[in-house]
C-alpha cells in the first residue's frame, strides 16, 4: 500500500473521471520528459502540467514493475495502480521548465522540492470516490457534457476562478456570454496559498451572484477540485484542457492567469496559446478592465474614450484588504450581496 | 468528392489556401496540411458523448436532484 496526499488523490480521481483525458494514470517517464521538453505528451497531444505520483524510497522498494499497488489517502484505500515504471526526476529542471524559476519562494517550486525522489507511472483504477468538499456542486465530465446538451448549449465558455467575484469578473463573464450559449463558472476548490479566499467564501459569494445577477438558464456553477500550482502560462493551458474535457468550447483567459508574484508577464498566459493551435478549445482573451466614472460602469481600453483620471481599476488586493478589516468595497467594485456573503465569514481568507 | 478508401475520402481545397496552411504549420507539431485541416474540422464537429439509456437516466436524475435541470 502507498499513502498519497489529499491533493494527489484529487489528481488521480480527476484522471479516473476523464477530467485529465487522455491520461490514464500518473505519467510514465517518456510522457513526463516530453511534457517538460515540449509541453506535449509523447503522442504529441498538448499537455503542460505533469501529473506525477511520487513515493518514498521505502515504499518504492516494496513493489516492482508489473505489480498492482493499492493507494491510500489518510488511511483509506481508494485506488489501484498497475506499476508500469519507477523512475527518478530532477526537481530543478522540473521547476525551471514548469514554473520558469527555481526560486523556492514560488509555491509550486517549494512544493516540488518537498516531494519524494521516486516517481511511479502506470494506469490507475479508482474504486472509492471522495465525495468532494461541496458534493452539491461536484460533477464529472460526462455529467457536465450531458448538462450542456440538456440545456441546448452548443457553445460554452469556461471560467476558472479562485476568487470571490468582483464587478470586473462579472463583466468578463457576461461579455463572453454575449457570444456563446452558456457560461460555465468553475471555481477551483483545493489547496491554495495564504491570503486567497477560502473555498466556502468562493462558493457562497458565487451563489449570491447567481441568485441576483445571472439568468438561470445561461450560466451554471460547478466546482473543480484540484490544487493550484501557480504555474502561470503552463497552468493556463492545463486549465483549458480540463475545461475542454468538461465539454466547454471556449475558455476565458484573463490577465496573469494562474500567476503568482512577478514570475510571469501579465499576458504570458495568453501568449502561450499561440503554441497550441490544436488544443481543441478556443481561448477568449481579456486584458484590462476598470470602472469608468464618466461611463458609469465597467469598461475596457478598447471601448472607453475617457482618460485615466476617470478610471478606477478593479484591484482584488485592495478589495481583500478592505474585507479583511470588515469594511465594504464600493458598489462599483463588488456587488453588495457578494460582500454580504463574504462578510458572513469571520475568516474569509486562507491563513 | 472522390472516394479513396472505406475510411477516408478526398476533398479538394484551393491550392492557394493549401499553401497558406503549409506555411502556417511549418515548424509546428503538424506533419501535414491534411492533419491540420482534419483537426480544425473535428473541432467544428466534435464527437458527441454517447450515453446508454440507463446512464442517461442516472445522470438526468442526479442533475435534477442537484437543481441543475428541472
Amino acid at each position: 500500500m502507498v499513502e498519497v496526499s489529499s491533493e494527489l488523490r484529487l489528481d488521480l480521481e480527476n484522471i479516473a473521471s476523464g477530467l485529465y483525458s487522455p491520461l490514464t494514470g500518473p505519467m510514465t517517464q517518456n510522457d513526463y520528459l516530453t511534457v517538460l521538453a515540449k509541453g506535449r505528451l509523447s503522442d504529441d497531444l498538448p499537455w503542460t502540467v505533469p501529473i506525477l505520483l511520487d513515493v518514498s524510497d521505502e515504499a518504492a522498494e516494496g513493489f516492482g514493475e508489473g505489480d498492482t499497488v493499492t493507494l491510500m489517502c489518510e488511511g483509506e484505500p481508494f485506488a489501484k495502480l498497475t506499476v508500469e515504471e519507477k523512475y527518478g526526476w530532477d526537481k530543478e529542471v522540473h521547476s525551471e521548465r514548469i514554473y520558469k524559476t527555481t526560486d523556492p519562494a514560488h509555491p509550486g517550486v517549494a512544493k516540488t522540492y518537498d516531494r519524494n525522489d521516486t516517481l511511479v507511472g502506470g494506469p490507475i483504477e479508482v474504486f472509492k470516490e471522495y465525495p468532494g468538499k461541496f458534493p452539491r456542486y461536484r460533477l464529472k465530465p460526462r455529467e457536465t457534457r450531458f448538462l450542456f446538451k440538456e440545456k441546448g448549449w452548443r457553445t460554452v465558455a469556461g471560467f476558472q476562478t479562485r476568487n470571490a467575484p468582483h464587478i470586473g469578473h462579472e463583466y468578463v463573464q457576461k461579455t463572453a456570454l454575449a457570444f456563446v450559449d452558456g457560461l460555465f463558472i468553475n471555481p477551483l476548490i483545493g489547496k491554495k496559498k495564504a491570503g486567497d479566499f477560502t473555498d466556502e467564501v468562493i462558493i457562497e459569494s458565487y451563489e449570491a451572484l447567481f441568485q441576483n445577477y445571472f439568468l438561470r438558464n445561461s450560466a451554471t456553477l460547478v466546482t473543480l477540485e484540484m490544487e493550484m500550482r501557480y504555474a502561470g502560462p503552463k497552468e493556463a493551458i492545463h486549465h483549458a484542457i480540463v475545461r475542454k474535457n468538461y465539454g466547454c468550447s471556449h475558455f476565458i483567459v484573463g490577465r496573469d492567469h494562474a500567476g503568482v508574484g512577478d514570475y510571469y508577464g501579465p499576458f504570458e498566459a495568453q501568449e502561450i496559446f499561440e503554441d497550441y493551435p490544436d488544443l481543441g478549445v478556443m481561448p477568449i482573451f481579456f486584458r484590462n478592465f476598470f470602472h469608468c466614472r464618466k461611463c458609469g460602469g465597467p469598461q475596457n481600453e478598447k471601448i472607453c474614450p475617457h482618460g485615466e483620471e476617470d478610471h478606477v481599476n478593479y484591484k482584488g488586493r485592495v478589495m481583500r484588504e478592505l474585507l479583511l478589516k470588515g469594511l465594504r468595497p464600493d458598489e462599483t467594485q463588488m456587488r453588495p450581496e457578494v460582500v454580504d456573503a463574504i462578510l458572513r465569514h469571520s475568516k474569509p481568507f486562507v491563513e | 468528392m472522390k472516394k479513396v478508401t472505406d475510411e477516408k475520402v478526398a476533398v479538394m481545397i484551393p491550392r492557394e489556401l493549401h499553401d497558406k496552411i503549409k506555411e502556417k504549420i511549418a515548424g509546428t507539431s503538424f506533419t501535414s496540411v491534411e492533419e491540420y485541416v482534419v483537426l480544425k474540422l473535428e473541432n467544428e464537429f466534435p464527437d458527441e458523448t454517447e450515453y446508454t439509456e440507463e446512464e442517461e437516466q442516472i445522470i438526468r436524475e442526479r442533475l435534477r436532484r442537484l437543481g441543475y435541470i428541472e
